[in-house]
């Protein structure tokens, strides 16, 4: 329960849950694509969701911010000829004409020797109970201001965001396929600052439900770290000993998912390309304690989720101690190789309808500083970019909360750093783990996936510059 | 215009206030106008203008001080190609209205697709709603610039060719022998080609009786080509990124001449394999526009908008090392007296370009760096008012820039950036010219990897092709080059910069900023410029 409260008799936002599709709702949108498509074969996808956000910024919230809306992709096949065309428009007319104009399309694009057919119907598991809700703009307002007020007793500035989303999806086909999902998750972030600009903490709080957020917890880490944080000293870039928070470890290691794909790797273009040819499943990439995995049952959606061809999603272990087991193969090019068509959902942070966790360890961060004789500890990482495909070498920065250890305790905040580093290169320096548990490891902090993460703790971490900015 | 959509619109406007259905609200009923998708709405339509009163009268009887109404009808294409084969062909149109009300000095936002009268109310008075919830933890009200008001006007992107009358059959040619031309190069493995076109027809509608319609296209064609080794262990590629997005039409793509570039990308991404591995140090550096022109977006463009140097944007896109404002304008010195910046939304066939902003403000150009020195922020109506005690200080008008800008009809209007660019230089000197003066160094042309800190002090950048320059010529290529600079240093390393004829607009199709996150477009026009001594990093780490 969070500390401030949900009162069930409150009006609810105005958006939902009336605007959450049914199932029922779901199948005739897609039945009145389907019968009006001209197309032999036709696909129809449903994407609906209601969003509430609100943001605050120097102690008060600034904007806020709902909406709604449902959008319809219809794609006609004609043999191996495709097209698409999505519209938010969803009165028969609208949707007969955009079927039309699909096939229209469609009939004059090349054949596509790598089309797979249409699915027949699947089943699917049954969907987990969970109420669909959005929060009032008055209780956003609340929950931002148990951050700002706290930020002003102690006369630092908070800034941050509250996201919220609840939806449904759905998959049909003219074969008879008809798959559907719902889901819900919500985001808090907040960065406060000291006025004078040279300290700055952040933290997050993440789940399915707004009941799930924890204001307090995130206030009080954001202003204990924004304290803590003032006045860096400079220190020397270069290799050192680095315990990574969640959120920090997590902005690194869901690269390694993004990057396992069967095709780039089997075609040498990947990092999972074995020299010489073919991929590296079946080789050890990393140390021996790191297993990592897409989970529906982690995952916002009520159903796990289903793919773009309607395969419904199932657990998929990528890393298993270390050892490559798995990376994404299509429904083509698992034909072309004689496997299995990965039901992954895309593979990476896609797949499991967004869902991805590491397996945590038995370690925390507080014994991971006790028995660090110098080293640093990184809040989280910002503007990760890609910089070598080949070894899933990225840079971006440290940010909201950098520190030195030394012996055994943490001693003093640092300036940030800029790192040139791999997660495959750092997941062989392990040294400890911590539990695994949720984070919001994306970059714009939005709602949406579910990641969870352990702390970290590794060997010979690079950084390779010093940045100035707090 | 077709006579069913006509009639259910007038259907759809004339149902009363109050009549809500019962039944979903997202099926169509008696209440929605029906608008078939082979007849996109129009931003100017009659009934569409009378929705839109009826969302500002709605906030204004709500209590409202100001209130603005945006209708946006938006259409994109995309088309994917990967070596012989497309990918994907896809059409996607949205249609929607969002509402943002001002009540008390508090801002609210709501957005709907649903466009009946009682809807569009609906929306109004969950803005109203909002902004009473938000203002009880206000502490600073919101103040508006003065603007004249009352605009009344049309605008459209100055196009040849509307990109959605061309027929696909034409775009997957362009497309496919652009491919064909890149895979006859030995040692091509994967060529992916790509054209994206969207247009937006956008109304807006104000309390303070403004009224604009504007038709916004832009066009992207792009091409990637990857050479991989013979014993599968390097692969290399290069982007045709010197192409850049535009405000433009079907014309911007075939004026790219995608199968005329594609051979000489395909033999840089072979030559690339055997390129010889950077050594770190310090050299010279020139920059080709295609280049330089997303440095200037990441490290001043960025750093120059007001919001995020008051800390507004702190928790995600970051703040700002020009700031305070009272410390730095007129004050903080950028760069040589060679940089120039200004920010403009008119130049022809630019991202940026538009006749008014969405909160109704005529855009102007303005200065941002004049002779090495900071003079101004990017502003939008709230945040002019923030800074009236500099403006009126320095005699300049407390007034927006016209910055204001959304994404979509369901996202929030705030500030973005509008065309930020470089002043060319007083001469004639090109590419060619300022690669010939060069004793020995580093040309980069075309963007690649980019990180920078949330201040925009620590840069990192790379590119698509790095050339060896000796004697002032062209040697050979390099590989694995980044250059990693602070920020006011670099701009203080800038020697030489090219005149009018070496003028070129590089420019993102999506730049991300806010929360939740919206994309923007905006070109930036820069000349080749000579850096002296930069840090360079070789990026090639095997373990």
């Amino acid at each position: 329960m969070s500390a401030f409260g949900s009162d069930a008799r409150a009006p609810r936002s105005l958006f939902a849950p009336a605007a959450i599709l049914s199932r029922a709702e779901a199948q005739e949108i897609a039945q009145r694509a389907l019968r009006n498509s001209p197309a032999p074969e036709t696909r129809v996808t449903i994407n609906s969701a209601a969003r509430a956000d609100t943001r605050f910024a120097l102690n008060q919230v600034t904007t806020s911010g709902e909406n709604q809306d449902t959008q319809v992709t219809i794609t006609a096949f004609d043999g191996n000829r495709a097209a698409s065309v999505n519209t938010n428009r969803l009165d028969e007319a609208s949707l007969a004409a955009a079927a039309k104009q699909a096939y229209e399309i469609a009939k004059l694009v090349p054949p596509n020797p790598e089309r797979m057919p249409e699915l027949e119907a699947q089943s699917y598991p049954p969907l987990r109970e969970r109420v669909l809700s959005l929060p009032t703009p008055s209780e956003r307002a609340a929950a931002a201001k148990i951050v700002t007020e706290l930020a002003r007793k102690n006369d630092l500035i908070a800034t941050g965001f509250i996201e919220c989303r609840a939806g449904a999806s759905a998959l049909a086909n003219s074969k008879g396929l008809f798959a559907y999902d719902s889901s819900s998750s919500v985001t808090m972030t907040s960065t406060v600052r000291s006025p004078d600009g040279t300290g700055s903490g952040w933290a997050c709080s993440d789940g399915n439900s707004f009941a799930d957020l924890d204001p307090a917890t995130l206030a009080a880490t954001a202003v204990q770290k924004a304290r803590d944080s003032r006045n860096p000293v400079a220190i020397e870039p270069g290799r050192y000993t680095t315990i990574l928070e969640p959120t920090a470890t997590g902005n690194l290691v869901q690269l390694i998912a993004g990057a396992m794909q069967a095709r780039a790797a089997d075609e040498g273009r990947s990092f999972f390309t074995k020299p010489g040819g073919g991929n590296k499943i079946g080789l050890k990439v990393v140390d021996e304690r790191v297993t990592l995995l897409t989970d529906p049952n982690d995952s916002p959606s009520t159903g796990g989720g289903y793919d773009d061809d309607g395969l419904p999603l199932e657990k998929v272990v990528w890393i298993e101690n270390g050892v490559v087991k798995n990376l994404n193969y299509d429904r083509y090019w698992a034909q072309k190789q004689g496997v299995a068509p990965t039901r992954s959902g895309g593979g990476g942070f896609r797949g499991a309808g967004r869902a991805l966790r590491m397996m945590g360890g038995t370690s925390n961060i507080a014994d991971m500083v006790k028995g660090t004789e110098r080293g640093v500890l990184v809040t989280r990482f910002w503007y990760i970019r890609p910089v070598d495909a080949r070894t899933i070498l990225y840079t971006g920065l440290t940010r909201d909360g950098t520190f030195l250890i030394e012996n055994g305790k943490v001693t003093r905040p640092i300036k940030n750093f800029r790192f040139n580093e791999s997660p495959i290169f750092f997941l062989n320096n392990l040294e400890a783990l911590g539990p695994s548990v949720r984070i919001n490891a994306s970059e714009n902090l939005g709602a949406g996936g579910a990641v969870y993460m352990p702390a970290i703790k590794v060997r010979d971490f690079t950084f390779s510059s010093l940045s100035d900015a707090v | 215009m077709t006579r069913s959509r006509r009639d259910f619109l007038k259907a759809g406007a004339t149902v009363a206030a109050g009549s809500l259905v019962a039944t979903s609200p997202l099926l169509a009923d008696t209440g929605r106008i029906v608008l078939p998708s082979d007849d996109l709405p129009r931003a100017d339509d009659p009934v569409i203008k009378a929705l839109m009163q009826v969302a500002i009268d709605t906030a204004k009887s709500g209590g409202a001080s100001y209130a603005d109404v945006r209708v946006a009808a938006r259409r994109q294409q995309n088309v994917n190609t990967r070596d012989r084969i497309v990918q994907g062909v896809s059409d996607t149109d949205t249609y929607g209205l969002g509402v943002r009300t001002l009540v008390d000095g508090a801002w609210g936002f709501a957005a709907t697709s649903r466009l009946d009268k009682d809807s569009v109310a609906t929306a109004a008075k969950a803005a109203l709603e909002q902004a009473r919830a938000n203002r009880a933890s206000q502490l600073r009200p919101v103040v508006l610039a003065p603007t004249p008001g009352n605009q009344v006007g049309e605008w459209k992107s100055p196009i040849e060719i509307d990109p959605f009358t061309v027929a696909i059959t034409d775009k997957v040619g362009y497309l496919l022998a652009a491919n064909e031309a890149a895979l006859k190069v030995k040692g091509i493995r994967n060529v992916n080609s790509s054209m994206f076109f969207l247009r937006e027809e956008k109304s807006l509608m104000t309390s303070d009786g403004s009224y604009i319609v504007q038709t916004i296209y832009r066009t992207s064609p792009s091409m990637t080509v990857t050479a991989v080794s013979p014993d599968f262990r390097d692969f290399q590629s290069v982007q045709g990124n010197e192409i850049a997005p535009m405000g433009l039409g079907y014309e911007h793509v075939v004026n790219s001449k995608l199968a005329e570039h594609a051979p000489r990308w395909a033999e840089l991404a072979v030559q690339k394999l055997s390129a010889k591995p950077v050594e770190p140090g310090r050299y010279d550096l020139l920059l080709h526009p295609s280049n330089l022109w997303l440095t200037v977006h990441e490290v001043i463009a960025h750093p120059t908008e007001l919001d995020r140097a008051l800390g507004f944007e702190a928790n995600y896109a970051g703040t700002s090392f020009i700031a305070p404002p009272k410390d730095v304008l007129g004050k903080l010195r950028i760069g040589t007296d060679l940089l120039n910046i200004v920010g403009d939304r008119e130049q022809k066939g630019s991202l940026g370009a538009i006749g008014w902003d969405d909160e109704a403000v005529k855009p102007v150009k303005f200065d941002i760096i004049k002779n090495g020195m900071f003079v101004d922020y990017q502003t939008t109506r709230e945040q002019a008012t923030l800074m009236s005690d500099y403006y009126q200080s320095v005699g300049k008008p407390v007034r927006s820039y016209g910055c204001s800008y959304a994404q979509s009809w369901a996202d929030v209007q705030f500030q973005r950036m509008p065309n930020v660019s470089m002043v060319p230089g007083n001469n004639d000197d090109t590419w060619e010219s300022m690669i010939a003066k060069m004793d020995k160094g580093i040309a980069i042309v075309g963007d690649g990897s980019f990180s920078i800190d949330q201040q925009r002090y620590n840069g990192q950048f790379a590119g698509q092709v790095f050339y060896e320059v000796k004697g002032g010529k062209i040697v050979g290529q390099l590989k694995d080059v980044a250059y990693q600079f602070r920020t006011p240093e670099f701009w203080k390393s800038l020697k030489a910069i090219g005149g009018p004829r070496s003028y070129h607009l590089g420019g993102a199709f999506g730049d991300a900023k806010g929360q939740p996150g919206q994309s923007n477009s905006v070109s930036h026009g820069c000349v080749p410029s000579l850096f002296q001594q930069v840090n360079i990093i070789n990026t090639g780490r095997t373990a």
